[in-house]
């Protein structure tokens, strides 16, 4: 027992791995929160999107010496505007446009990254992230947008689920719905940038989509799905970082596998929904017409 | 944040709940509504009826603000529909996702969210107004339960009420008599004439012109315009059926009353258009 708990605490002895433990737990616990609405309403493929999108404005940023969340959120804002353009003016579906967009962006990123050989960029620490070098400064912005993140969520608490699950209510409400549907777009881009350097880009996905959707298949009320999907990404935060400590991964992909094997374990045991428990899969009674 | 904690348009008490005038929609070249002219006084019931893409819908819509006319003006009140959150409007029922991982009690507050405003949380009062929506639906034992637990019929009876909860003055209803299991039709027809009694205005669009006859105030038949608007006797004579449905509706007649065949039915096609 007392080697278990060595194994578990010897990593944190060093301020390095301390400063990257709180990161992962922020994120861990910041993302699948917001992750529920992402899971909820579709918005998977837009969020990885995002995440790429944002790339640009992370590498200008860091060339220019900008804290990273302006370069990020103008970059996602102009983006915005672009899918929004493109899909009204050229008649083209607005999932091509974001795929347009997307690519596009991410392209740039990693051609400005080329360009500018600095040491401040590394290409390979903004795709899978880089928790050991979360410095105290990057802590404190990742606490300062990670609480604000949640705090939005919370005050707007009643509009948002409306707005997720009956959009014709919110209208009949008068609630400003293209209002509410940016501020969750902004409130993703902010969560994707407090996550580059626990996760990186090229997984931040996961952290969105992975612990909501394992909450979704145990619990039938959003708030706990939020809680619970919270719990799982910070227990995968946790065990990943011990993981990339001791097999020398890079954190990143590292939580993010933790992550899916606790998806595949819910997936399969979760009671009434799970495969294992459910020969005939339960629809709710969606009506085919 | 303006318009999410904007006031709302007083009523004013001597226009009628619901009045449109000449308005037409449009859409893609193809004319879904032409020239409606309509005026429903307060507590009134009226039944929507017409054959598949007559724009029952659309007409529904266009009261409830959440779609705009292409001409003409709509009022409630006396003022456009925007200015309202004393609107409900109970859609098709496919348009949720009914494994949201909602309770039926809170999608019955969802309809109090305007009243209680932003940033605060609901109170006791309001869940008492949202277990008297479900006693007066008949839904209380299911508050807890998750929404796509319940069958179609007791899912159009939370939506009910969660359009009382609302302390809604125009509910417009699209279908919600579709096939219903009878407890639900029993249900949801018992509370319309207990709405009666507190003098909210009704508008349900139906397939069903039977039903509409029997239990309305009013029928207004549709067929892109207005083709008989007034009692149920006035409106079902053949000439206007045949106006409306062509060969497709025929009464029956015989010592207790009529009997109303039409060869539409209610798939809902005709509503695809306004998607």
């Amino acid at each position: 027992m007392p080697e278990l708990l060595a194994w578990l605490t010897d990593p944190f002895d060093f301020a390095f791995m301390q400063r990257g433990l709180l990161a992962a737990l922020l994120v861990g616990t910041v993302c699948p929160v917001l992750g529920t609405y992402v899971v909820l309403r579709g918005l998977a493929f837009f969020g990885d999107a995002l995440a790429h999108i944002i790339l640009p404005g992370v590498v200008l940023a860091l060339l220019l010496g900008w804290p990273l969340p302006v370069g990020a959120l103008i970059v996602g804002v102009l983006a915005a505007l672009a899918i929004g353009a493109i899909s009204r003016r050229a008649r083209i579906r607005e999932d091509a446009a974001v795929g347009i967009v997307f690519a596009g962006a991410f392209a740039l990123g990693v051609a400005l990254i080329s360009l500018e050989r600095s040491y401040a960029v590394d290409l390979a620490h903004i795709l899978f992230g880089n928790l050991l070098g979360v410095g105290p400064a990057d802590l404190w912005l990742m606490a300062g947008l990670g609480g604000l993140v949640l705090l939005t969520i919370f005050a707007f608490y009643k509009e948002f689920l409306v707005l997720s699950f009956d959009p014709v209510l919110a209208l009949t409400l008068r609630l400003p719905v293209r209002l509410l549907e940016n501020l969750l777009l902004v409130l993703l881009a902010l969560v994707i940038v407090i996550s580059i350097q626990a996760v990186g880009v090229a997984l931040v996905l996961a952290m969105l989509v992975t612990p909501a959707s394992a909450a979704y298949l145990l619990v039938r009320r959003l708030p706990s799905m939020m809680v619970l999907s919270a719990a799982i990404g910070a227990i995968a935060s946790f065990l990943g970082l011990l993981l990339s400590y001791y097999l020398n991964l890079p954190s990143g992909p590292a939580i993010v596998l933790v992550e899916t094997g606790i998806f595949l374990l819910i997936f399969l045991l979760a009671p009434r929904r799970g495969l294992a428990w459910t020969p005939t899969r339960r629809q709710g009674n969606a009506s085919p017409s | 944040m303006a318009s999410l904690t904007a006031r709302f348009h007083e009523h004013d008490v001597s226009a009628p709940p619901i009045r449109l005038e000449h308005v037409w929609v449009r859409h893609d070249g193809t004319i879904a509504l032409e020239d409606v002219h309509l005026e429903i006084p307060p507590g009134e019931q009226v039944a929507i009826v017409g054959p598949n893409g007559a724009g029952k819908t659309t007409l529904i819509q266009v009261i409830a603000g959440t779609l705009e006319p292409t001409e003409g003006r709509v009022e409630i009140f006396g003022h456009g529909p925007h200015g309202h959150v004393c609107i409900a409007y109970v859609p098709q029922r496919s348009q949720v996702d009914w494994n949201f991982p909602v309770s039926v009690d809170e999608v019955v507050m969802m309809g109090r969210i305007r009243k209680i405003g932003l940033f605060r949380w609901p109170t006791s009062k309001d869940w008492q107004f949202v277990r008297e929506a479900l006693d007066r639906v008949g839904m209380r034992h299911a508050a807890g339960r998750q929404i796509g637990e319940l069958s179609g019929g007791q899912q159009q009876r939370v939506f009910l009420a969660r359009a009382l909860a609302q302390e809604a003055e125009v509910i417009l209803l699209d279908e919600p008599l579709t096939g219903l299991d009878a407890p639900s039709l029993d249900a949801i027809l018992q509370i319309l004439q207990e709405l009666r009694a507190l003098g909210v205005t009704i508008l349900i669009a139906t397939h069903d012109l039977n039903l509409a006859a029997e239990h309305f105030d009013r029928i207004l038949l549709l067929n892109r315009r207005i083709i008989a608007y007034g009692p149920p006797d006035a409106v079902m004579a053949p000439e206007t059926l045949l106006q409306a449905y062509g060969s497709q509706a025929h009464k029956l007649s015989h010592e207790e009353g009529y009997l109303l065949l039409t060869d539409t039915c209610c798939d809902g096609e005709d509503e695809l258009q306004d998607a």
